[in-house]
């Protein structure tokens, strides 16, 4: 490897991103545009606004010598202030006014609820003495925002209400959706978007780079740059780190901009540090996808439409846009990289979760072994077929 | 490097269905400038692909600076530059960024680099463009850089395709001194060009080929002999005929 050869290809498409109109605009400004577009209509603005839900809570655990538990969660939801509490006395009810639009989510809080909490107590080393329930929880399908926003702060209360500040064990009598630890006050919808607006911004690498494979075969660069001693691993090398480098502009970028829309996620040096990881590593899972874009297309044109077959659905199933989707496209998402890197920064910059989590590992891990296998994927169809 | 800079024996290149290169075997000393003329779709540029390790030979050997092409491509490629028949540059990177990419592809020192890049500026009357995004340039400056970057390294061979296609006559005048000079250099030059004024005024021989097969080879002069003609354009309409073909 020869590094004055990688670093003039680096340098070659570093120029390339700035100097070529398109490029430019796909990395760099619409990140930023859409960044500042989203923060301004979903609540960002100024860092101080909040979004409020209208939650329905249907509580049935009104008797017996357990019912401060629920009490006492049901004040925990109204403390939160993005969630505005209304009371009904059944499901029905309930259902009706959120068939309505009146509420975006109703939940319902079973008569098993405070001796479920109560069993944990009494003996919160031995689940096989608690008594099991689960909430249950019905959401607006037509507003996208609370569908993201609301079951995590739900999660978040109920973790504080159980458990309060002590460490949480695995095994729990109480479920509702997947655990997390939300930081629930004061968020607006654009805290829980903002996440899978980094992904969705590198997702776009993909066209950018079958452009450029594309574009400077048919002006026989790339069998110029063949005839020269340049092997194929320092021509991909530089590849891969150019569009590494441009994730990484990326991410700042938008996390700029979304700091001056009002975005104050409750991070450090390493949550960050973690952050430019992933991101780097999932630009180069995008490189992967341009090159096998490149290799299908017969022309430049063709790429930037081919090319698409790789974004939609990382578009629609892994990022911001997600939530909203029916619990079979939610399922799906599992299959795409950038389901993987909108939960990993979720988890970091929404959930506060620390690095060293596994579940945050767990994303890295899946979105490491995705990027690596699109990468020699891609490697290895360009080399074979994608050349000339 | 061997005094025969290139040596081919029995080169066929098939493209699926069809012969590009059909038994060609030829060889081309050391400081020696050599022709390789034949009408459109005779072959010429496959075979310097196939000199220039691009293409694989179907079969048959090809050694360049006494390196096989098929075993060695790295060995062939350090001595090598081309100059390919279409303009093949970077629009959005300026003429010399593109000509320092190049000199970096080929590891050369910084300020061997520069002196290199520089002189060739000068010589091909770019100095005052070479700020300026090759985008924006003509097409006739074009070609004057896209000639350059395949011989600011220096190579020991170069393969020069139609080098100078779409230049004006001072254009053309300036290549043509500029290939003499590196006869002077002792560097081997293999050109192609449609051109018999420009082939006979540069090549020390030329060979024609046509339907991939090698029909004459000999100096301008001995082929003019030989044929009892003119010029070189006489010797070349006669073995190749009047019929207009297309490249396909």
């Amino acid at each position: 490897m020869n590094f004055q050869r990688v670093f003039s290809l680096v340098e070659k498409d570093l120029k390339r991103m700035i100097r070529e109109p398109a490029t430019l605009f796909l990395i760099i400004l619409f990140p930023v545009i859409l960044t500042i577009a989203f923060g301004v209509s979903f609540g960002a603005i100024g860092g101080t606004q909040s979004t409020t839900y209208q939650l329905g809570v249907v509580n049935m655990d009104i008797a017996g010598p357990y019912q401060q538990w629920s009490q006492h969660f049901i004040g925990n939801l109204t403390d939160t202030e993005i969630l505005k509490i209304q009371d009904y006395s059944s499901n029905e009810t309930g259902q009706a006014d959120l068939i309505q639009g009146k509420i975006q989510a109703l939940l319902l809080i079973p008569e098993d609820f405070g001796q479920s909490c109560d069993s944990f107590w009494n003996a919160p080393t031995d689940p096989s003495l608690w008594v099991n329930t689960t909430l249950t929880l019905y959401l607006d399908s037509g507003s996208m925002f609370a569908t993201q926003a609301i079951p995590p702060i739900i999660q978040e209360v109920l973790v504080a209400t159980v458990y309060g500040t002590q460490p949480v064990p695995v095994p729990r009598p109480i479920h509702i959706g997947s655990p997390s630890l939300v930081q629930a006050s004061k968020l607006t919808a654009f805290d829980y978007m903002a996440p899978g607006i980094f992904a969705y911004s590198a997702i776009f690498l993909t066209m950018t780079v079958a452009q450029s494979f594309t574009t400077d075969r048919e002006n026989g660069l790339l069998r110029r740059i063949n005839t020269t001693p340049t092997t194929s691993s320092e021509f991909m090398t530089g590849q891969a780190v150019s569009n590494m480098f441009a994730a990484l502009i990326q991410v700042a970028l938008v996390f700029a901009m979304a700091y001056v829309v009002g975005y104050r996620p409750n991070v450090n040096a390493a949550t960050f540090t973690l952050a430019f990881v992933i991101m780097s590593i999932f630009a180069l899972c995008n490189v992967g996808f341009g090159l096998i874009t490149a290799t299908l297309a017969k022309s430049s044109g063709a790429a930037t439409g081919l090319a698409f077959i790789f974004i939609i659905p990382q578009m629609f199933l892994g990022t911001f846009v997600g939530a909203a989707l029916s619990p079979s496209a939610q399922a799906a998402g599992k299959f795409v990289p950038s389901y993987y890197v909108t939960d990993a920064l979720t988890s970091l910059f929404l959930r506060g979760a620390p690095v060293s989590s596994p579940k945050i590992l767990l994303d890295l891990l899946v979105v490491s072994i995705s990027s690596v296998i699109a990468l020699l994927s891609g490697i290895l169809l360009f080399r074979k077929y994608g050349k000339t | 490097m061997n005094e025969t800079a290139i040596v081919i024996d029995k080169l066929t290149k098939k493209f699926e269905d069809v012969t590009a290169v059909d038994g060609l075997s030829l060889e081309v000393e050391k400081g020696e400038l050599f022709g390789l003329l034949g009408p459109n779709g005779a072959g010429k540029t496959t075979t310097i692909n196939v000199l220039c390790c691009i293409f694989e030979p179907t079969s048959g050997s090809v050694s360049v600076g006494g390196y096989d092409v098929r075993r060695e491509p790295e060995n062939v490629k350090e001595l090598i530059g081309v100059c390919p028949q279409d303009t093949a540059v970077f629009s959005y990177l300026t003429g010399r960024e593109n000509i320092e990419l190049f000199g970096n592809l080929h590891t050369m020192p910084k300020e061997k680099l520069k002196k290199n890049t520089d002189e060739l500026l000068e010589r091909m009357g770019l100095s005052e463009d070479a700020k300026r995004r090759v985008g924006k340039y003509s097409g006739g400056m074009r070609r004057r850089i896209n000639l350059i970057m395949a011989l600011v390294h220096d190579p020991e061979i170069a393969f020069l395709d139609e080098p100078t296609v779409g230049m004006d006559p001072q254009s053309r005048r300036a290549v043509w001194d500029f290939i003499k000079d590196l006869k002077k250099q002792n560097k081997t030059v293999i050109l192609t060009t449609h051109f018999m004024e420009e082939a006979e005024e540069l090549c020390d021989r030329v060979g024609i080929i046509d339907y991939g097969k090698l029909i004459a080879l000999g100096a301008p002069e001995q082929l003019k002999a030989k044929f009892g003609a003119k010029n070189l354009e006489e010797v070349f309409i006669q073995l190749t005929g009047r019929r207009i073909r297309e490249e396909l």
